[in-house]
């Protein structure tokens, strides 16, 4: 059986990759898969916990957390898509029409 | 009980008048204000009428429950009345002659723009003092005090745009506030040592009590009452706002000024007299407050040439009398001068405001003279009065100012001798006033050059020829209160007065039946005594005023600094300014105002704000508008906690 301290390390380092995409692109669609892969690093840690404490609570929740991720990938590559369309970049340093 | 005189409906009719004309007034023809203001304190006069006559029908002291107002632990005030023969005497006097002067404001105020602000403010008067009056408990009788105090501030105020107007009011209220923080000191005495302010609870608490012989409680509350009265009742050393308060118009002298709420604090200690009764050492400083500022105010009288500030030091001495009644425990003569002086003095005021107006607005009786052909009814009616407050029989004043000197005589000869020289001051300066008035030359403008003085005034916009008569419905209340003048003395002949209010006082500590027959030969002597000092100062005032008039200022011009230093009220109101006022307003200004308020409380605030500012300035530049340097904060933030966790888990 693999130890639960595993799972934990492992959902970590991938949250941690997430993080460090989403700080150090500026592709948005690698900024977007960078948060996917923070939500399953999240998921990862949840469904081990799960499994370790018999709770099925744990998993439940990895369900809704995929079910929003899944509108979210959908809604986020439409406005990629339309943002794509108008502007021209992925790049999204120059989408900063909201700023001052 | 045998039947209810429902008591609550006199003091509400007047306040339904003042709610209605002070709401609606404005829109409101004068008609209908006049309508309002007239029928609702009329009403209320009747009502007291109706009470007075069904008054041997009911177990006295009546007493009539309204509401429960504060219920405190033991402690309880309620909104209840209390009628017994005093107050009965003082709901008559208050009703009666505040409707007197109701009407008589119907012609004086007539042309004032602030027709029914005026009749709105008379009526809430006429409820305060009504609850005053009628309150069976301190604390009502404390709401009712405060409240003629709001009354009266507003109506000297009244013409708000004068300045000397508005600072007169706000002087008002500010030397009442001093009396009335000795007044509720009292009462906090009075509600820790009886537990209640109910005056039958307080008193048949005080009842058994025998007298102090040194200062003790009794002493303490009655001097803190006293102090709350000198306030209300210009007593030494707070009659300073009175002669002030005469910026208001001349029905308002008349009313609170004159006849009642200044009465009120003759009223309160006549109240409190089981408390005073027992504290002779507090007694002493009534009579003593009482009989020096009689003297003193009447001295300040001779000199004064404003019309209404002669009636106004008049006021102040003659309340003196009244305390120094009350000091040497002849409560009710006390009430007796309460009642005859508010018939004269009310009436004196009426007329002078009579005089004023037809003269146009003039008050200095320099400017004035000859009047008597000009304004016959006038002259008569203020005669009267001027017979009446000087002690002339057989006139009001006579009976209660003789009564008074002679239980003052039989407590010490002191008191005596003070009050018949102020007794000869009072006929001086009284004959002093109607003379420089009515007789002699017209001294005033004769042509309508002095328009100005009435358009500062306000009251009167018909241009003036020649002084002219008041209007009828100015007379009629002038002619009864000379008849009330002329006669309302004539109840004390053979001490009936006295033995109506007997129920209330008690005998009273001066030995009154056993004196009475012993010295009868005494008190006539004293009275002629009385008489004749009083028609020396109607000679005197004749001479130097009709047959010598170049003597007066001859005399002024010898006794040049003394002359002077009456003339301006002996500095006092100076002497204030200068002892209290300006050390306040200084402390005010350095510690308060500059020290506290700017350096503390100010800079605190600007501080901080100074403070969050500067904080921002740094901070702002977090907020770049890069969503990934957001980002960052977040997962820095977040790494922060995350570390702060596992430290503290792994200690």
């Amino acid at each position: 059986m693999v130890p639960l301290s595993y799972y934990l390390v492992l959902s970590g380092f991938l949250f941690a990759c997430g993080v460090a995409g989403f700080l150090i692109k500026r592709n948005i669609i690698t900024i977007f898969m960078s948060i996917e892969l923070m939500l399953n690093g999240v998921n990862l840690s949840f469904v081990a916990f799960a499994a370790h404490w018999h709770v099925l609570a744990g998993q439940v929740f990895v369900f809704f957390v995929m079910v929003v991720a899944a509108a979210e990938a959908a809604v986020g590559l439409a406005i990629i898509i339309a943002v794509y369309r108008t502007r021209e970049t992925l790049n999204v340093d120059q989408v900063n029409l909201l700023k001052l | 009980m045998t039947s209810s005189l429902h008591l609550w409906l006199i003091p509400i009719l007047p306040l339904a008048g003042a709610a209605i004309n002070g709401f609606f007034g404005k829109k409101s023809s004068r008609t209908a204000v006049t309508t309002v203001g007239l029928v609702f304190p009329g009403a209320a006069f009747a009502w007291a009428l109706s009470a007075a006559l069904r008054f041997s029908s009911v177990d006295l002291p009546y007493q009539e429950y309204i509401a429960h107002w504060i219920r405190s632990g033991s402690f309880s005030a309620d909104f209840a009345l209390y009628l017994d023969q005093l107050s009965l005497v003082m709901l008559l006097v208050v009703t009666g002659v505040g409707f007197l002067i109701h009407i008589y404001s119907v012609g004086y105020m007539w042309a004032d723009p602030g027709y029914y602000r005026f009749f709105s403010y008379l009526n809430l008067f006429m409820f305060f003092m009504l609850t005053l009056v009628l309150a069976n408990n301190y604390l009502l009788m404390f709401i009712g005090w405060e409240g003629v105090g709001l009354a009266s501030y507003l109506l000297i105020g009244f013409w708000f745009t004068k300045d000397s107007a508005a600072s007169a009011g706000k002087k008002a209220f500010i030397v009442n506030r001093i009396g009335d923080f000795g007044f509720l000191i009292g009462l906090f005495l009075i509600i820790q040592h009886f537990g209640s302010l109910n005056f039958t609870q307080v008193f048949t608490q005080v009842q058994p009590l025998g007298p102090e012989a040194d200062a003790g409680l009794l002493t303490a509350i009655g001097i803190l009452l006293m102090v709350g009265a000198c306030g209300k009742s210009a007593q030494i050393p707070l009659y300073v706002w009175l002669p002030d308060a005469m910026e208001g118009p001349t029905p308002v002298s008349a009313l609170i000024h004159a006849a009642t709420m200044v009465t009120a604090g003759v009223y309160m200690v006549s109240r409190s007299h089981l408390i005073f009764e027992r504290a002779p050492m507090a007694l002493t400083v009534v009579a003593v407050i009482g009989t020096l500022t009689a003297l003193f105010a009447a001295t300040i009288g001779i000199t004064q040439t404003d019309i209404k500030k002669v009636l106004a030091y008049s006021t102040v001495s003659q309340l003196g009398y009244m305390f120094m009644a009350c000091g040497v425990g002849a409560f009710s003569a006390g009430i007796f001068h309460l009642m005859t002086h508010a018939f004269f003095k009310g009436l004196l005021f009426l007329a002078a405001g009579s005089v004023i107006h037809a003269v146009g607005g003039e008050q200095d009786m320099r400017k004035m003279g000859g009047l008597r052909s000009f304004i016959p009814w006038t002259f008569l009616t203020m005669g009267i009065a001027t017979l009446a407050i000087a002690g002339i029989p057989p006139f009001a004043g006579f009976w209660s100012k003789d009564e008074i000197l002679w239980q003052a005589y039989q407590t010490s000869w002191v008191y005596w001798l003070i009050g018949v020289i102020t007794a000869f001051l009072t006929s001086f300066y009284m004959f002093r006033l109607l003379f420089m008035t009515f007789f002699g030359d017209y001294r005033g403008a004769r042509v309508d050059d002095h328009g100005h003085a009435h358009a500062a005034h306000g009251h009167d916009e018909h241009g003036h020829g020649t002084p002219h008569e008041s209007p009828m419905v100015m007379l009629v209340p002038l002619m009864i209160l000379a008849f009330l003048s002329t006669v309302g003395g004539l109840v004390g002949i053979g001490n009936r007065f006295e033995n109506f209010l007997a129920p209330v006082f008690g005998t009273g500590p001066v030995a009154e039946a056993a004196g009475e027959a012993a010295s009868h030969g005494t008190e006539l002597l004293l009275m002629g005594v009385s008489v004749a000092i009083a028609i020396f100062g109607f000679m005197l005032a004749y001479v130097l005023y009709i047959s010598k008039p170049y003597l007066p200022q001859k005399i002024a011009n010898s006794l040049n600094g003394l002359y002077k230093a009456v003339l301006n009220k002996y500095y006092v109101d100076e002497l204030y300014a200068k002892l209290f006022v300006k050390p306040l307003v200084d402390a005010s200004t350095d510690i308060l105002w500059q020290g506290v308020d700017r350096k503390v409380i100010d800079d605190s605030v600007n501080n901080a704000a100074d403070g969050a500012r500067h904080v921002s300035d740094e901070v702002r530049h977090m907020q770049s508008g890069n969503l990934r340097s957001y980002a960052g904060w977040i997962a820095a933030g977040s790494a922060l906690v995350i570390a702060y966790m596992i430290w503290m888990g792994v200690r």
